[in-house]
């Protein structure tokens, strides 16, 4: 048997469903994945745009400020969520699926700061954009509540501008300093302090109307600093173009564009990437201007992404989608996984920090989770019962699955230990 | 100091306002007629829950000197305070419990303690579930079991989830265990199989061993009947998603019990503390969730083995104290109240100078409900807590 189907499912999206028929071409498949439009955005789900967020976000407040608390919030949470598990669970387009992860975490929120705006974050302004340009993402992000929620925009306020005559305030340089060092450039661009504060200004004004229309991006001229803003040597006028055309010129920088083919490369091929890996994703990401259908199609061609061994350990949620998907789960089933991201320890859009998520091996190869990541699957091996478990770690593993995991699942006394020993093995837990 | 002129129970609470039931149009639902048996659950937190980090009076003079950063920011600030009516208010991670307080299905009591006063969390949790002023072989729950009709088809009436049975659910009446799918207990033997296929790849076996290892398991006895297990702790709201769908059954056990951990918070509590209570809350939630409309008949009560010192420690935590908060959540319940004599915060009015001076026995709140939730006659009430002459039942916990 081919290993390439295999490699298809579980590098490139959350392993394979057991009756899913073997693509004849995967390379194919896959790229034509990336061309299925139908999946760009939730369509499914009935879940709220801005306003209806907004009408949320405002009777929550009014309750609170009669002190019973905000009735809205943790069911749009709890709704968002499940819509998003259980698309990815059961999508017709997993490589997509791997790609809006990817992404959302690169432009990571917490909902614990954010709770209101988390999911429709990743619905409007990651999803859409996966296969599109990566200027056209970084503005749907730093344009989108969530961010400037997350990293505190709203009350940045231009020391020179109206607003501060009225009420002295000062920057928040938040938002700036993470777009320059997570999103964009990286400290190896070599910026400083000075250009740090100066995006900060260039930011000012950047803020949202939450429970009132617009409902989202509002530019508000009175806090926005006046003058035009010099960012390592480059000037921008002032004015909102002024921070549309510098998020502009950031996407496009070269800087950016390494980071972001070293973290591809990382994701897709291993935590330590071949250079030569690296640089073919930087050159369609510089020829390209930032296309990232182009990138994401280079990774298919890459001949990197198809040699085994797989060595990337599985993340917690990636691991519990591939067991879900092996197991054949119902959609329903998302909902529970809520609290199952939590005790594997990646709550879903919640990471504790901006840089978001890890992705290297030692960072998720901690002696607890690994032992809950095991407790879990032994739990939800009892899914699985009275299934054939060498047949279905064949189906979802083909060549991949190891010999000894074949015998130890042979020998196992019950369906359900056979089954914990597939979903437990160490080929099982990487990708 | 004296607490005899204290006035009665309740009463004081009523002056300061505290009994002000919140009742929004719409969301009061009508639970005058709830048919069918009534279910009890006991939620034990182990560890000592600090009561005046998750209730905060807010309004009391000397709160904010005593607790320093863990006073929360007062309600409708920001990150604020959960309003329990003006002068109490809930950690914000307790949103769910809030929630159930506005549609009168919680009662919240403060300065509640057992009749012991260790501070050995060990000590303490025996005595809580003896019901006794000594250890027992068998718990106050089990023993309030004995009065109870067994279900049909012989199934037991009490029901302990999670891989072991509490003390408290331990005794003559044999009682259910159960462990929801997900959580379930990994056989060492099973692990020990698991550890060997893991063992090939390098980084994955070394891991796996040394968290086999420190999860209690012995690797030289895998494979042995013996084994030991770590507390629930995230999986909580698992346990009472379970425990809620296994009561709900028409057949289902009337008395559950599980428990949650984390709460001996000695430093950096801010943070240390968000978790155990966003699952606590979870876990209530989803009980009353699962449940469905048994809920109606159903009353949850929340202890934990003692409260923490009144003034925040050194290193922005709390140790052992006496005096803490209780919840007691269902629809059956006459909620929207906080219940309790506040013995207020001056120094003089704390319990050795330190901790919140208790004014509620415990055994009077868990008498009350057997008394008049599960309709215990006042015989078997004393058989479930022998001695305790001096806590009558607190009458009022439920609709009548």
């Amino acid at each position: 048997m081919r290993r390439e189907p295999f490699i298809a499912a579980i590098r490139f999206g959350h392993g394979r469903r057991p009756w899913e028929p073997l693509p004849a071409d995967p390379r194919a498949g896959l790229l034509a994945e990336l061309e299925n439009t139908a999946t760009r955005r939730l369509t499914e789900a009935e879940l709220p745009d801005l306003a209806a967020i907004g009408a949320m976000n405002r009777e929550d407040s009014e309750s609170m400020r009669q002190g019973q608390g905000r009735p809205h919030q943790a069911r749009l949470m709890r709704a968002e969520i499940s819509a998003a598990l259980a698309e990815t669970l059961t999508s017709a387009a997993p490589f997509r699926e791997r790609l809006v992860q990817f992404w959302a975490n690169h432009f990571t929120v917490a909902r614990g700061k954010v709770p209101y705006f988390a999911g429709h974050f990743v619905r409007e302004a990651i999803r859409p954009h996966v296969t599109g340009r990566f200027s056209d993402m970084l503005l749907a992000v730093v344009r989108h509540p969530a961010m400037i929620g997350y990293l505190d925009n709203q009350g940045s306020i231009g020391p020179s501008s109206r607003a501060a005559q009225a009420r002295p305030r000062g920057l928040n340089e938040n938002l700036a300093r993470e777009i320059l060092e997570l999103h964009t450039l990286t400290p190896a661009a070599g910026y400083t302090q000075a250009d740090v504060t100066s995006f900060a200004k260039i930011l000012t004004g950047w803020s949202i109307a939450t429970v009132n229309p617009p409902f989202g991006f509002v530019f508000r001229a009175a806090a926005h600093e006046p003058g035009a803003q010099s960012l390592m040597g480059q000037e921008f006028p002032e004015g909102e173009q002024g921070g549309i055309a510098t998020l502009a010129w950031l996407a496009e920088h070269e800087a950016t564009q390494w980071h972001l083919a070293r973290k591809l490369a990382a994701h897709f091929v291993a935590d330590t990437p071949p250079p030569e890996a690296v640089a073919a994703l930087f050159a369609v990401l510089r020829d390209t201007r930032g296309d990232l259908g182009a990138v994401a199609r280079r990774l298919v061609t890459l001949d990197a992404t198809w040699k085994p061994p797989l060595t990337k350990l599985r993340a917690p949620m990636d691991y519990v989608l591939a067991v879900l998907r092996a197991l054949e789960a119902p959609a329903q089933i998302a909902e529970g996984l809520i609290n199952t991201s939590q005790f594997l320890g990646q709550p879903v859009w919640n990471a504790r920090a901006p840089n978001g998520w890890p992705d290297q091996m030692a960072d998720w190869a901690a002696p607890e989770a690994i032992v809950r990541r095991v407790e879990w699957a032994y739990g939800q091996a009892g899914r699985g019962a009275g299934r054939d478990a060498t047949a279905l770690a064949e189906a979802v593993m083909g060549p991949l699955i190891q010999p000894q995991t074949l015998r130890a699942a042979s020998r196992a006394g019950s369906a359900r230990e056979a089954l914990t020993l597939v979903l437990t093995s160490p080929e099982f837990q990487r990708r | 100091m004296t607490r005899a002129h204290l006035p009665a129970f309740g009463r004081r609470a009523l002056l300061l306002g505290l009994g002000a039931s919140i009742a929004l149009p719409g969301v009061r639902l009508a639970f005058a007629q709830a048919p069918g048996p009534a279910r009890l659950v006991v939620v034990l937190l182990r560890g000592g829950l600090d009561g005046l980090y998750a209730v905060q009076p807010y309004a009391e003079l000397n709160f904010a000197e005593l607790r320093g950063p863990l006073a929360l920011p007062e309600p409708s600030h920001e990150d604020g305070l959960l309003d329990l009516g003006g002068r109490f208010g809930l950690h914000p991670r307790l949103s769910g419990i809030h929630a159930m307080f506005r549609e009168n299905q919680a009662l919240i009591l403060h300065a509640v303690a057992g009749p012991w006063r260790t501070r050995s969390h060990f000590d303490a949790q025996d005595l809580l579930e003896s019901g006794a002023d000594q250890r027992l072989a068998s718990g106050w729950l089990n023993r309030a079991l004995t009065a109870l009709p067994q279900t049909a088809a012989g199934r037991a009436a009490g029901l302990a989830v999670g891989t072991t049975t509490p003390l408290l659910l331990r005794g003559g009446v044999r009682v259910d265990n159960y462990m929801p799918r997900g959580v379930a207990e990994v056989p060492p033997d099973l692990m020990a199989r698991i550890l060997d296929l893991n063992a090939r790849d390098q980084a994955l076996g070394l891991v796996l061993r040394d968290g086999i290892e420190a999860r209690g398991y012995v690797l030289e006895t895998l494979g042995e009947a013996a084994r030991q297990r770590p507390s629930p702790g995230g999986q909580f709201a698992m346990l009472a998603k379970a425990a809620g769908q296994l009561m709900a059954a028409p057949q289902g056990p009337s008395v559950a019990a599980f428990e949650l951990g984390g709460w001996d918070t000695h430093a950096q509590q801010l943070a240390r503390l968000n978790a155990p209570l966003a699952q606590m809350d979870e876990g209530l939630v989803a009980l009353k969730q699962a449940l469905g409309d048994v809920w109606r008949r159903t009353a949850v009560l929340v202890v934990t083995e003692f409260g923490r010192t009144a003034r925040v420690n050194g290193t922005l935590g709390t140790d052992h104290g006496t005096g803490g908060a209780a919840f007691v959540l269902g629809g059956a319940v006459q909620g929207g109240r906080m219940l309790g004599d506040w013995p207020g915060l001056a120094p003089a009015n704390l319990f050795q100078n330190r901790d919140l001076w208790p004014t509620t026995d415990m055994r009077s709140l868990a008498k009350g409900l057997l008394r008049d939730h599960l309709r215990l006659g006042m015989a078997a009430v004393d058989a479930a807590f022998p001695g305790s002459g001096e806590a009558a039942p607190l009458g009022g916990l439920v609709r009548g």
